[in-house]
C-alpha cells in the first residue's frame, strides 16, 4: 500500500545562508525518487504550505529565499527543528547529451544544483550560467563553483560579473562551450527570452515554470500557464505547471 | 463482440453526450483553456468549477493533498463570482460547442433566494445543464449545514432554481445524510431533471507527528477510490426511487468502475480525483476500458447494462 501519510516529516540538520535573504535547508535524510526541477510541497502546521524546488535530494536540500511569512518561517528554522513535505511532485529536467548549459535567474538556480550535480556524476560537462539584478542577489555562484561547474555571471547593475541580462552571458559561453541542451529556471521574463534564443539557435531547451501552487498534484487549476504564454513556448492551452510542469521541454524540429 | 461496435452515447436531461464520461465540478474547471482541454482528452462533458455570489479566494494551504485512499481537500469553494463567471463560461461553452461537447454550470450560494438569483444570471451563459452545488462540505459554519442536509431545504433550492430557468437542472447531493434516496425524491419532486451523487465525503487527516490537522480548514471532503462503495450504494438507492437520470460520482478511476456505476443505475459518470493518479487523458482511457469490458461482456449499449444490479 501507499503512504498513508499525506507528509513526511523531516528534521532540520543545518540551515546554510546562501545570500543575505536565503537559506539552504539540510534535512535529515534522503527523498525516495527525486529528480533534479522537481518540487515539494513543504508544511509547516498552522503557519502554511508552499512549493519549493529540490536543490538536493541526498539529504533533501531546500533553498528557500525569505520573500513572505512562510518562507521567513522556513528561513528561521534551526537544526533540529522540524518540517514537512509531500513530494516529489511534477516534471523534472531531463539530462541530454554530455554538455550542459544550465541557466538561473535569481533564486532559480536551486534546482539547477540539483541538476548540476546529476549531470556531473554521469562524467558530463557543466557551464552555469546565473543572473541576478546585483551582487546580493546572486545565488549558489560558490557552491557551483565548487562542484566542478564552470560559472559565468550577470547582473544588471554590473556589481558583478557581465553587465546585464544573463542571455548575454548565455551566448557568450556558447561560442566556446557547445552545449547539445540549455535547463532554465527563473523569472518568466527570463524563460521567454530563453525559449526564443533556443528556437532562434536551433538548441534543445528545457524551462522550469514557477505558478502559484495550491494543491500541487494536477487537480485544482490554479497553476495554470496563461494562453499567452503557451502559444509563445509551443506549449498546449491547459498547461499545468504542477503536473504537467514545472519543467517544459523544446526539442528543435 | 468488437468493441467497434459498442455504443457508449447517452442522452442526460435532453443532453446528448459521446460519451458517459463527465468532468466533476471543481476539478481543472477553473479556464475555458482547462475545459477545452478536458474535452480533448476524451470526456463526454465537463462541468465547470463551482460559482457563487461573490468572488473567494477559498482556504489557505493546505487545501488538498493526496493519502493512500485518494484526495482529501478543502479548496474552499474558489471562484470568481457570477459577473466574472459569465463571461469565462460562455467563452467555455463556445469552445466546448465546437468540439461537440456540453457544458455544465456549477453553481452555489449562501440562501435559497440567492441560488434563485445565481441562477438567474447563469441563463446568460446559456449552459447545456445546471448543477446545482448543495452539498459543498468545505465552507464551514459560514454556510451552516449543507442545503443537501434535508428533505425540506433541497427542495427550497430546488424550487428557486427551477423557477429561473429553462435550462435543465441537476441537483448535487451529499452522502452524509441518513436517507439521500428520500433528499433526490425531494429535488425530483420540485422540479430536478438530474440528480448528480455523490459530493465528496466529509472527512479529516491528522498528521500523527504534528498532532494537528492536515488541512488548513481542519475538515473537508474525501475523494478518491476509498469512496466508490459509498458512492454505489447512494446512487443505487437513488436509482431504486427516482426516475430522473443520476450523474454517478465518487471513486471512478477504471472502465471497470464507470460500469459498476452504471450498474448501480448511473446514466452519466463523474470523473474527478482520478484526474490525479491517471492525468488528464484519464477520460479517453476509462473510455477505452469501458468498451473493452463492455465488448468482452457482450453489452453493445450503455443501456443494456444500466441498473442490471438494482433489479
Amino acid at each position: 500500500m501507499k503512504d498513508m501519510q499525506a507528509y513526511q516529516r523531516y528534521f532540520v540538520s543545518k540551515s546554510q545562508p546562501k545570500n543575505y535573504r536565503t537559506r539552504s535547508l539540510v534535512l535529515d535524510r534522503p527523498l525516495a525518487d527525486a529528480q533534479p526541477g522537481q518540487f515539494v510541497m513543504a508544511w509547516l502546521p498552522d503557519i502554511g504550505e508552499k512549493p519549493f524546488s529540490i536543490a538536493g535530494a541526498d539529504p533533501l536540500t531546500l533553498t528557500v529565499a525569505d520573500v513572505g511569512p512562510f518562507s521567513r518561517a522556513l528561513c528561521c528554522l534551526e537544526a533540529g527543528q522540524p518540517l514537512w513535505v509531500r513530494g516529489p511532485l511534477g516534471q523534472g529536467f531531463e539530462l541530454k547529451g554530455k554538455r550542459h548549459i544550465l541557466v538561473g535567474g535569481g533564486y532559480g538556480a536551486a534546482p539547477l544544483f540539483f541538476l548540476a550535480k546529476r549531470a556531473l556524476t554521469r562524467g558530463d560537462e557543466v557551464c552555469v550560467c546565473l543572473g541576478a539584478r546585483n551582487q546580493a542577489e546572486l545565488l549558489l555562484a560558490d557552491d557551483f563553483r565548487e562542484l566542478g561547474c564552470r560559472v559565468e555571471l550577470a547582473t544588471e547593475d554590473g556589481s558583478t560579473g557581465q553587465r546585464g541580462l544573463v542571455l548575454e552571458a548565455v551566448r557568450a559561453a556558447l561560442t566556446d562551450f557547445p552545449a547539445q541542451t540549455l535547463y532554465a529556471c527563473g523569472p518568466k521574463p527570463m524563460l521567454l527570452a530563453l525559449a526564443a534564443f533556443c528556437k532562434d539557435n536551433q538548441l534543445a531547451g528545457q524551462f522550469s515554470w514557477e505558478a502559484m501552487m495550491r494543491c500541487g498534484i494536477g487537480l485544482c487549476g490554479s497553476c495554470e500557464i496563461d494562453e499567452t504564454t503557451c502559444d509563445a513556448v509551443g506549449l498546449g492551452h491547459g498547461w499545468l505547471t504542477c503536473k504537467d510542469g514545472p519543467v517544459s521541454f523544446y526539442q528543435p524540429g | 463482440m468488437n468493441k467497434s461496435e459498442v455504443d457508449l452515447t447517452c442522452e442526460l436531461a435532453g443532453v446528448r453526450m459521446r460519451n458517459p464520461l463527465v468532468l466533476a465540478s471543481g476539478v481543472l474547471g477553473t479556464s475555458a483553456a482547462l475545459l477545452e482541454r478536458v474535452g480533448q482528452c476524451g470526456a463526454g462533458g465537463v462541468s465547470a468549477k463551482s460559482c457563487g455570489p461573490e468572488a473567494r479566494a477559498g482556504h489557505p494551504n493546505p487545501i488538498a493533498v493526496a493519502w493512500a485512499g485518494g484526495v482529501v481537500n478543502a479548496v474552499g469553494l474558489t471562484n470568481p463570482g457570477l459577473e466574472a463567471e459569465i463571461p469565462a463560461l460562455i467563452e467555455t461553452r463556445k469552445r466546448l460547442h465546437a468540439q461537440g461537447i456540453p457544458l455544465i454550470a456549477s453553481i452555489f450560494a449562501p440562501t435559497v433566494e440567492e441560488f434563485g438569483r445565481m441562477t438567474e444570471g447563469i441563463n446568460a451563459a446559456e449552459p447545456d445543464l445546471i448543477e446545482v452545488n448543495i452539498s459543498c462540505p468545505n465552507v464551514g459554519d459560514e454556510f451552516g449545514t449543507p442545503f443537501s442536509g434535508s428533505v425540506e431545504s433541497a427542495a427550497a433550492v430546488t424550487q428557486a432554481v427551477r423557477a429561473n430557468t429553462a435550462i435543465p437542472i441537476a441537483i448535487k447531493l451529499s452522502p452524509n445524510v441518513p436517507n439521500i434516496a428520500r433528499i433526490a425524491l425531494a429535488a425530483q419532486d420540485a422540479g430536478a431533471n438530474a440528480i448528480t451523487a455523490i459530493n465528496t465525503v466529509p472527512g479529516m487527516l491528522i498528521d500523527p507527528y504534528a498532532g494537528r490537522p492536515v488541512l488548513s480548514n481542519q475538515v473537508g471532503g474525501v475523494s478518491g477510490w476509498s469512496i466508490k462503495p459509498i458512492a454505489l450504494r447512494c446512487v443505487a438507492e437513488i436509482c431504486k426511487t427516482v426516475t430522473i437520470p443520476v450523474i454517478g460520482l465518487g471513486g471512478v478511476s477504471r472502465g471497470l468502475d464507470a460500469a459498476e456505476m452504471i450498474m448501480a443505475g448511473a446514466t452519466a459518470v463523474g470523473v474527478g480525483s482520478a484526474v490525479w493518479q491517471r492525468g488528464v487523458d484519464v477520460f479517453a482511457v476509462i473510455t477505452e476500458e469501458l468498451r473493452e469490458f463492455m465488448a468482452g461482456e457482450g453489452y453493445p449499449d450503455l443501456e443494456s447494462m444500466r441498473g442490471m444490479a438494482i433489479r
